[in-house]
C-alpha cells in the first residue's frame, strides 16, 4: 500500500516540479532563443558521419500541391525546385539567367522566335527521356484549355506571364515546335522581352509527360521531374521527404542524400527545434532573434538578397488622395530611415522606387524626399487642406518579409501624420479579407508589398502600377497613360539597354505622381546549423538545394 | 431492459443533434468574410481566374442549394473534396485524426492518472500541506496559457536540457512508416522498439501541455467528490469494520466518487480532440485541429465543414458513451 501512495505522490511531485519550473521563468523577459547556450550538443545535432547526409529544413507552412504549374505560393516552389528543372535557370544568388535544361538559346532579331538547345541524355525520374517533345507536351498542357491534362482551375502563372491561353487575344506563344530531340522553337505573337526570364520561373518546370498522362491528379501528390532530388513521401502538414537523384545531369550534385521539409508553424518553436538539433535549416527567422543566432556558435545566419518592396499605397480614386499634392505631403511625413531602423532590425533598407535597388533598370538618380513635416504642411495647405483631414489607414494583419510588423509601422506613421493635422484611423482585418478588399479598391491609404518572381523590372513596375493591372495587383488604382505606354513599350523591346531607359522614365513619373510611397526593401533572414556549406539563398525566395553540403 | 431502451432512445436523440450541428457549421462558415477563390489563388490572382474558380466550386449558387448538395453527399458517406488538395476529405482526415487521437489519449492518461491520484490524496489528507499545494497547482494549471506552457517546456526540456524533442510526432531523420497512422501501434507492429521510444518521447511534452488543464480540473473534481463520498454512511461502516484507509479509499469510496469524474473526463476528452489547435501549432503536431485551422486560412469550405462536423460527431459520441457508462455504473440513475 505504501508503494502505491508513494508512486502517486511521486507523480504528483513531478507535475509540481514541472509547473514550478514553468512559473519561475515568468520573470525573464528573454525569448527562449536568447538563453545561455549549453556547451555540449545533443547527439542529434550532428548527423551521423557515416550514414546518409540528411538535411531537415524547417518552415512555417505546408506545400499546397506539388504540380508547380497549378500553384503560386513559395512553400510549393521551395520543394518542387528540387524535383523539377526549368528550361532556363537563374545563377546562384542572383536573377541573372543561366543554363538549366536548355544549354543555350538564340533570339531572332525581331524578337519573335526563340530557339533553345536542350541538354541530351537527361532522364526523368521515371526513366523516360527528357527531350524537345517533352517540352512541347508541357507547354501544350499549360496553354490549351482542351488538353486532357489541363486543369479546370486554370494555371494562374501561365495566364499572367503569357497573356492567357491558346486562342485568347493576348496570348503570346503562337507555337512551340520540337525541331529535333534537342531543339525546341518558340514563336511569339509579339515580342516579349521578359520571355526567357519567364521560362526560368518555378511554375514552368518541366514534368514527365508519361507521368502526367498516366494520372495528372497523382502528379500533384507525386511529381516526376529531372531535378536533383526524387520525391519519396508527403505526410501532410508534417514532412515532405526527397532523396538524391543519382542520375542527375549536373554531375557531382546533389551533395545530400536526403532532403526533408518539415512544417513547424511557430517561428520561436522552429528556432528551438533548430537549436536542439531536430532540424538543420529554417526560414522565417524573427528579426528579434537574429542576435541570438549570431551569438550561438552552433548556428549561422543567412540573409536572402533583397528582391521585394514594402510600400504605403494610396487609393488615388478616393478623395482627398486623388490630389497628388496630398499624396506628396504624406510622403514627406513618413520617416523611412527611422521606420527601417526600428522595425526591420538592420535587415532592410529604405526604398526610393517600387523595385529593388539590386535589379537592373533601377533609377539611382532619383533622390528621395526627406522626412520634412514643414514641407508636408505646406503642401497640404497648397492642396486646400491647411488643417488636415481624417483618413482610414489599412494596416497589414500578418507579417510578411517585406512588412514585418504592419500595425506597429502604421502606428509610427500615424503619429507623424498627426503632426501635420492628418487624423489617421488604423484599420485592420483578417488577411484574406484584406487582400480581397484592397483588390476591390475599398481602402483609402493602405500598406502592402510584393516579392519578385523573375528578376525583371516588368515584374515589379507593370504588376504594381500599370493601369491594366487595376483589379489584380495595382491596388493604388493609379492609371497613368504615359507610364503604361512606356511599360508596354519596354515589354516588347528586345534590347535590355533600351528597356532600362524606359523603366527609368517610368520610375520618374511614379516618383513625381506618388501613387505609393516605397517604404523598404527587406532582407529575409534564415538560420542554419554551423556545418551547412554552400547554401545560397536566392533573391526570388526559393531555391534548389542541390549544392548544399554538410561538413 | 430499461437500460437497452434508454440506450436506444439516447442514440436516436443523436439524429436531430447532428442535423442541427450541420446547419450551424454550414451557416457559420458562410459568415466568414473573404472570398475562398481569392484565397486559393493567393496574392497574385487575376480577376478572371477568381471568377472561373468561383463558378467551378459552385460558390455562385444560393446557400440552400449548396447546403442540400452538401447533405446529400454526407449522407452517402462522401465528406467532399478539399479545394486545396482535391483529395477526398474522408481519406485525408484520417492521419490527422489519428495524430490528434494519439495525443489526446496520452494527455488524458497523464491527466487522469495524476489528476485522480492527486485528488484522492488531497481528500484523504484534507487540509494538509499536500492538499493545499495540490489545489494551488490545480488552480494555476486551470489558468495556465497553453501557448506559454508549451514554449517553456520546449525551452527547458528540448533546448536547454536536451532531454526531449520539441516538435513533431517522430524523428524526421528516421521517420516512422505509417500503417494505422497511430505511431505507437505502427512502431509496435513493425517491431521497431527504438522508434517506439522516439514516438513516446515526442508525445511527452505536448501531452503534458495539453493534459495540464484537464489534469487540474480532474484533481479538483475528484477531491470534492471524494470528500463527499467519504462522509457517506457506507464508508463509515467500512471503516468501522476495521478496513485500512487505503482499502476504504480505493475500493469503497473511489467507485462512487468516480461518477462525476467520469463525466468530466468524457467532456475533457471531447474538448481536447477539437481544441488542441494551440498545442498542435507550437509542437508542429500534424493534428486535426491544425488541419481545420489551415483550412480556415485557405477558405477551404468543404474541409472546414466536414472537419468540424467530424469533430462534433466524435464529441457527441463520447458524451453518449459517458452517459451510457454512467447509467451502467450507477443503477440508481433513472432512464427517462
Amino acid at each position: 500500500m505504501k508503494k502505491r501512495v508513494l508512486s502517486a505522490t511521486m507523480t504528483s511531485l513531478v507535475a509540481l516540479a514541472m509547473l514550478i519550473a514553468g512559473c519561475s521563468s515568468t520573470s525573464t523577459t528573454q525569448t527562449p532563443a536568447e538563453q545561455p547556450k549549453t556547451e555540449t550538443p545533443a547527439p542529434a545535432t550532428e548527423p551521423a558521419k557515416t550514414g546518409p547526409k540528411q538535411l531537415i529544413v524547417g518552415r512555417g507552412a505546408d506545400t499546397k500541391g506539388l504540380d508547380p504549374i497549378t500553384q503560386t505560393d513559395g512553400e510549393t516552389f521551395k520543394v518542387t525546385e528540387n524535383i523539377m528543372d526549368t528550361l532556363i535557370g537563374f545563377a546562384d544568388g542572383s536573377t541573372e539567367l543561366a543554363p538549366s535544361l536548355a544549354d543555350k538559346w538564340e533570339v531572332s532579331p525581331d524578337g519573335l522566335v526563340y530557339t533553345l538547345t536542350l541538354k541530351s541524355g537527361v532522364k526523368f525520374h521515371d526513366g523516360t527521356d527528357f527531350n524537345a517533345e517533352a517540352v512541347k507536351y508541357n507547354f501544350e498542357r499549360w496553354s490549351d484549355k482542351s488538353h486532357p491534362q489541363h486543369s479546370p482551375e486554370g494555371f494562374e502563372y501561365y495566364i499572367s506571364q503569357f497573356g492567357g491561353y491558346k486562342g485568347d487575344a493576348n496570348h503570346i506563344i503562337k507555337s512551340v515546335e520540337a525541331v529535333d530531340p534537342t531543339t525546341v522553337k518558340f514563336t511569339l505573337t509579339r515580342p516579349l522581352a521578359p520571355f526567357l526570364a519567364n521560362l526560368a520561373m518555378s511554375p514552368f518546370a518541366i514534368g514527365s509527360p508519361e507521368a502526367l498522362k498516366k494520372d495528372v491528379k497523382k502528379f500533384n501528390e507525386h511529381p516526376i521531374g529531372t531535378g536533383p532530388f526524387k520525391f519519396v513521401e508527403w505526410k501532410r502538414n508534417d514532412t515532405i521527404t526527397l532523396e538524391k537523384n543519382p542520375d542527375y545531369w549536373n554531375k557531382g550534385f546533389p551533395k545530400l542524400d536526403k532532403l526533408v521539409f518539415k512544417v513547424i508553424p511557430e517561428n520561436t518553436a522552429r528556432l528551438t527545434a533548430l537549436a536542439s538539433g531536430e532540424i538543420d535549416l529554417m526560414d522565417g527567422l524573427n528579426t528579434d532573434d537574429i542576435p541570438a543566432v549570431k551569438d550561438n556558435k552552433e548556428l549561422q545566419l543567412f540573409l536572402r538578397p533583397t528582391n521585394n518592396i514594402g510600400y504605403i499605397g494610396f487609393n488615388v480614386e478616393r478623395k482627398p488622395l486623388d490630389n497628388p499634392k496630398v499624396r506628396e505631403a504624406i510622403a514627406y511625413a513618413i520617416n523611412k530611415p527611422e521606420i527601417v531602423t526600428a522595425f526591420f532590425d538592420g535587415v532592410g533598407e529604405p526604398a526610393v522606387n517600387p523595385m529593388p535597388k539590386t535589379m537592373w533598370g533601377h533609377n539611382n538618380d532619383i533622390k528621395d524626399r526627406e522626412f520634412n513635416l514643414d514641407k508636408a504642411k505646406q503642401l497640404l495647405a497648397e492642396a486646400g487642406h491647411p488643417n488636415g483631414f481624417k483618413i482610414k489607414f489599412w494596416a497589414m494583419p500578418v507579417p510578411r518579409p517585406y512588412m514585418p510588423e504592419g500595425v506597429k509601422i502604421a502606428e509610427a506613421i500615424q503619429q507623424d501624420m498627426k503632426k501635420i493635422g492628418i487624423d489617421a484611423e488604423i484599420v485592420t482585418m483578417e488577411w484574406a479579407t484584406y487582400l480581397e478588399k484592397t483588390r476591390l479598391g475599398e481602402q483609402e491609404m493602405f500598406m502592402l508589398g510584393w516579392t519578385g518572381d523573375n528578376g525583371d523590372p516588368d515584374n515589379f513596375l507593370a504588376v504594381l502600377l500599370d493601369k491594366n493591372s487595376i483589379g489584380s495587383n495595382n491596388y493604388t488604382r493609379w492609371a497613368n497613360d504615359e507610364a503604361s505606354q512606356l511599360m508596354m513599350k519596354a515589354q516588347s523591346t528586345p534590347v535590355q539597354a533600351e528597356r532600362e531607359k524606359l523603366y527609368k522614365q517610368v520610375q520618374e513619373i511614379i516618383f513625381k505622381d506618388v501613387p505609393m510611397v516605397p517604404l523598404a526593401h527587406s532582407t529575409p533572414a534564415l538560420a542554419g546549423k554551423a556545418n551547412i556549406v554552400d547554401y545560397n539563398p536566392h533573391p526570388k525566395g526559393t531555391e534548389s538545394l542541390e549544392k548544399v553540403d554538410i561538413k | 431492459m430499461a437500460l437497452l431502451a434508454y440506450s436506444i432512445r439516447r442514440i436516436l436523440m443523436l439524429i436531430p443533434v447532428l442535423v442541427g450541428m450541420s446547419i450551424i457549421v454550414f451557416s457559420i462558415i458562410r459568415a466568414i468574410p473573404g472570398d475562398p477563390a481569392l484565397t486559393i489563388l493567393g496574392e497574385k490572382a487575376t480577376p478572371q481566374a477568381i471568377a472561373d474558380i468561383r463558378e467551378a466550386l459552385g460558390l455562385n449558387n444560393p446557400w440552400y442549394i449548396q447546403y442540400f448538395d452538401y447533405m446529400k453527399d454526407i449522407l452517402s458517406g462522401n465528406l467532399g473534396e478539399s479545394l486545396q488538395t482535391n483529395a477526398p476529405i474522408s481519406d485525408e482526415i484520417i492521419p490527422y485524426l489519428a495524430a490528434t487521437t494519439e495525443l489526446t489519449i496520452v494527455s488524458m492518461l497523464i491527466a487522469v492518472f495524476i489528476g485522480v491520484n492527486a485528488g484522492i490524496l488531497s481528500a484523504w489528507k484534507q487540509n494538509s500541506w499536500f492538499d493545499y499545494s495540490a489545489m494551488l497547482i490545480a488552480l494555476v494549471g486551470v489558468s495556465m496559457p497553453i501557448f506559454w506552457l508549451g514554449l517553456m517546456e520546449q525551452w527547458v526540456f528540448a533546448q536547454e536540457l536536451k532531454w526531449l524533442p520539441s516538435v513533431g510526432r517522430d524523428n524526421s531523420r528516421n521517420p516512422v512508416e505509417a500503417i494505422t497512422h497511430f505511431y505507437i501501434l505502427d512502431t509496435m507492429i513493425a517491431g521497431q522498439w527504438d522508434q517506439l521510444w522516439e514516438v513516446i518521447k515526442h508525445l511527452i511534452l505536448p501531452g503534458i501541455a495539453l493534459g495540464t488543464i484537464p489534469m487540474a480540473i480532474i484533481a479538483r473534481i475528484t477531491r470534492s467528490s471524494m470528500l463527499e463520498v467519504m462522509r457517506a454512511d457506507y464508508v463509515r461502516t467500512a471503516r468501522a469494520k476495521g478496513l485500512t484507509q487505503f482499502w476504504v479509499v480505493y475500493k469503497h469510496a473511489l467507485k462512487n466518487a468516480m461518477i462525476p469524474v467520469l463525466t468530466v473526463i468524457g467532456l475533457q476528452t471531447g474538448l481536447l480532440l477539437g481544441g488542441a489547435v494551440l498545442t498542435e501549432t507550437i509542437f508542429g503536431w500534424p493534428g486535426v485541429g491544425r488541419y481545420i485551422v489551415t483550412a480556415i486560412g485557405n477558405r477551404d469550405y468543404p474541409v472546414i465543414q466536414s472537419g468540424i462536423l467530424v469533430i462534433a460527431t466524435i464529441f457527441v459520441l463520447i458524451n453518449l458513451l459517458v452517459d451510457l457508462l454512467y447509467a451502467y455504473i450507477d443503477p440508481r440513475i433513472k432512464y427517462r
